[in-house]
């Protein structure tokens, strides 16, 4: 371990933390906003939910690097542009996120969706009144799962020489330099249990029925 | 579409050391060492923790530390730090295999009926037989659940290995991506799918035979099941998941 | 029956937990060989704890509890709790194996043949009430009633001398239980196992204990009796209050003094009535039902009538439950072959009662 090598690079590890963190994390808020209607539908519909549950299965099975390298032939954008990552992770998002939209919104109990329409909401109204608050402690699990392996899965484009933390292993393995590697490791984790406490934090804050239940 | 399919479909490129059917063995073959390194850790102290009911924060705090740890930088470190080796290969990707299995086996063995355990012990069944013959066979689908994920992550991201110099399916990845050869990549990435589907459906079969008819249908938790935290606190957001993340957890 | 072997014996047992809580404190008590005997209580009166105690599956803090004459506390728990049969609520059945095996399970543990393990399962399905078409079944496709036959079948298969039931049957409804309890009572006539028994319903532990212990929260023992003597004279208020109010009542069932029989004319079907009520009788003098009213009897004018007191094994209970129950205010009394033996009023009853307290 190099110590001296990390304050003398400050600069280019704070650009690949700042790059990494916007990569890993506007797949998770696109991935909710796209998930939250398609889960929905799930939900609703049984014939929608037999074909996105077995999709979104399939779609895991898809190596990263793999989606990195076909999204541009069918994107039609550079090898080396961002936005195919910020794609495939959204891709991975949603996919996860539609099972578990699907399964909170099943699990809300019948009895309080007839009380809200006995008591006049009107079923949109009722979905982001009622339903959706109830779906949310699923919700934010799913999150969590989501956004702890977007921030893992960001450092996979550095094979494709995107930037963000992932860099840091390329190089450190080029230059045949540990230091380089665990530095990027280590911030990867750090970043990933940040992240999770501030949803955890959230999941709290949103739902303060859940506090008080015995 | 014919990219997609062109390097796929050239007899060429299945036969020899370097075609398809050996690229395909390489593949299964770290893969297969890894999940028995994954399961070897995972299974046992799964099942301790879960029979003791003790130390259920720890399933979650290495369920999750686990899963954030990047798998590239893991594997390059690995290689750097040990050397070429099959070794560091198996240890970085069994490091995948762990979360899931972990996560199953001990959901399975914890949430087994206490009725059943109460009753096993007070019939007179020591600690290990209560374990081997009551609480394992009826953990089998929590934890064949975690193997099925595990498998499909561990192969999926197995293909990483090619970038430090070794064989498998991420050959055709990673040196398409360098000569730009989209159809290599895209066989590449339509064979590791193809094998995650089929190894996914042979152990779904596995299961089929090795879990009692007693435990199929009704009421049984789902492989993606919550853990729930020895007190079950109302905050259900503490507990970690089983779900299968994106399998595709690198390469 | 073994003949006061396998007696239970409690000397100054104390159970205290590792948060403080004292759940049994300083229980005395000798548990009889080949009776049932029921532990009663509210919750956290320490009954389940002193039955786990007896097994090992709790471990008292201090004073010993000897099963025929053996401490519990020496040796392996496991070989202990091989010999005694262990029953529980939700009955504890393992859900991956068959019907048979489960009941097979503590005579492998023993080291049993397969087969020899299996035909005694099957031999204990009979024995219970099960169909041998359930043995290769798993739990899951039983109904709560059938599974606690099975945990009853488990426990029995190695014909362990000791049986521990803890609220065996509070999970099932309310019909399920009473035939359940009633099956017990048979096959303990048969077996003559030394039972414990928990429950905290006071009318289980009445109808099943050849002796009942009523526990008070704290783990004291209130009163330790026979069922009937329990009734009559509760100890204290707390059992006072815990036998409860219909105690009375619930004292009859265990009265048989007789109750003179009035006499009563029946008629058969075809033949004329006088008037009023009048019992209607089959060719054997068994009672159909009554008709009101004069004139000739036809079957379809038969009402139903109450319940009937057998004069041999009736109880004062039974007695005015017939009195009470008859459209015509007089209680019909049966033979053992269910002919007419006479009629039964109220006021006899409450005067038969009146003479028992007077006695007691």
């Amino acid at each position: 371990m190099v110590w001296d090598w990390i304050p003398r690079n400050t600069a280019l590890i704070w650009g690949a933390l700042q790059v990494h963190v916007v990569l890993a994390l506007i797949p998770v808020v696109a991935g909710l906003v796209l998930a939250v209607p398609l889960g929905w539908l799930a939900s609703r519909n049984g014939a929608v939910r037999a074909v996105f549950i077995p999709a979104a299965s399939v779609l895991y099975t898809i190596p990263s690097l793999a989606v990195f390298i076909v999204l541009p032939a069918i994107l039609g954008t550079q090898i080396l542009d961002p936005l195919n990552v910020v794609v495939a992770l959204t891709i991975y998002t949603v996919a996860l996120l539609v099972r578990s939209v699907a399964d909170a919104l099943a699990a809300v109990p019948a009895l309080v969706v007839a009380a809200a329409t006995a008591m006049g909401y009107k079923p949109g109204r009722r979905f982001v009144s009622v339903e959706l608050p109830l779906a949310v402690p699923v919700l934010i699990a799913g999150l969590r799962v989501a956004a702890v392996s977007n921030i893992s899965l960001v450092s996979v484009g550095a094979l494709i020489g995107v930037g963000g933390l992932g860099q840091l292993f390329t190089e450190g393995y080029q230059r045949d330099f540990p230091t380089e590697i665990i530095v990027g490791i280590v911030l990867i984790v750090l970043l990933a249990l940040v992240v999770d406490g501030l949803l955890v934090l959230a999941g709290r804050f949103i739902t303060p029925w859940a506090r008080v239940a015995a | 579409m014919s990219l997609l399919f062109s390097y796929l479909f050239d007899a060429a490129h299945w036969s020899g050391p370097t075609g398809i059917p050996a690229r395909i063995g390489e593949h299964l073959f770290y893969s297969v060492l890894a999940l028995a390194l994954g399961a070897v850790v995972a299974v046992p102290l799964g099942a301790l923790i879960g029979h003791t009911r003790r130390g259920g924060f720890l399933v979650v705090g290495i369920a999750n530390g686990m899963r954030a740890l990047p798998e590239l930088g893991l594997l390059t470190l690995l290689v750097l730090l040990m050397g070429i080796d099959l070794l560091p290969v198996t240890i970085a990707l069994a490091v995948l295999a762990v979360p899931p299995l972990l996560a199953g086996t001990y959901s399975g063995v914890r949430n087994v009926d206490q009725g059943a355990v109460d009753a096993a012990r007070g019939m007179g069944m020591r600690e290990w037989q209560i374990l081997f013959k009551v609480e394992i066979p009826n953990a089998l689908p929590l934890i064949l659940g975690g193997l099925r994920a595990s498998a499909l992550q561990v192969i999926a991201t197995a293909a990483v290995a090619a970038y430090v110099s070794f064989g498998g399916l991420g050959r055709f990845l990673i040196d398409g991506l360098k000569s730009l050869d989209y159809s290599q990549m895209a066989a590449g990435a339509i064979l590791v799918a193809l094998l995650a589907l089929a190894v996914e459906g042979l152990l779904a079969l596995v299961q089929r035979a090795v879990v009692s008819p007693g435990l199929r249908g009704g009421g049984r938790r789902s492989p993606t099941a919550e853990i729930t935290t020895p007190d079950s606190s109302p905050d259900s957001t503490d507990t970690t998941t089983a779900t299968p993340e994106p399998a595709g957890a690198t390469p | 029956m073994d003949g006061g072997i396998d007696v239970i014996e409690f000397r100054s047992v104390t159970k205290r937990f590792a948060d403080g809580t004292v759940a049994v404190d300083g229980l005395d008590l000798v548990v009889e060989s080949g009776k049932i005997t029921v532990f009663v209580g509210p919750s956290g009166c320490g009954k389940t704890t002193s039955l786990r105690m007896i097994n090992r599956m709790i471990e008292p803090t201090e004073g010993t509890i000897t099963v025929d004459g053996r401490d519990v506390m020496a040796g392996h728990p496991a070989d202990l709790r091989r010999g005694i049969g262990y029953v529980i609520q939700q009955a504890g059945l393992f859900p991956h194996k068959t019907i048979r095996d489960n009941i097979a399970t503590v005579p492998l543990l023993l080291g049993w043949s397969k087969p020899k393990a299996r035909a005694r399962a099957e031999e204990l399905m009979q024995t219970v009430g099960l169909g041998p078409e359930m043995a290769g079944r798993y739990p899951a496709q039983l109904s709560g009633g059938q599974q606690q036959r099975v945990g009853v079948a488990r426990a029995l298969a190695a014909d362990p001398p000791v049986l521990l039931m803890d609220e065996p049957f509070s999970a099932v409804d309310p019909v399920v239980r009473e035939s359940l309890q009633d099956e017990l009572l048979r096959l303990q006539g048969e077996l003559g196992k030394t039972i414990v028994f928990v429950t905290h319903d006071i009318d289980e532990a009445v109808k099943l204990g050849d002796k009942v212990a009523v526990f008070r929260t704290g783990g004291h023992l209130a009163q330790y009796a026979e069922p009937a003597e329990l009734l009559a004279r509760p100890a204290d208020d707390f059992v006072d209050g815990f036998v409860g109010r219909d105690r009375g009542y619930r004292t009859l069932g265990f009265l048989s003094d007789e109750v003179p029989l009035g006499t009563i004319t029946p008629v058969h079907v075809g033949e004329s009535a006088t008037g009023g009520w009048t019992l209607v009788v089959d060719e054997e003098d068994k009672p159909l039902g009554w008709v009101t009213g004069a004139g000739p009897v036809a079957e379809a004018d038969v009402l139903p009538g109450g319940t009937l007191h057998p004069v041999a094994s009736g109880s004062l209970r039974s007695a005015l439950d017939a009195a009470l129950s008859s459209p015509s205010g007089q209680g019909v009394a049966v033979d053992d072959e269910g002919r007419l033996a006479g009629s039964i009023s109220a006021d006899a009853v409450l005067a038969a009662l009146a003479a028992a307290r007077e006695a007691a």
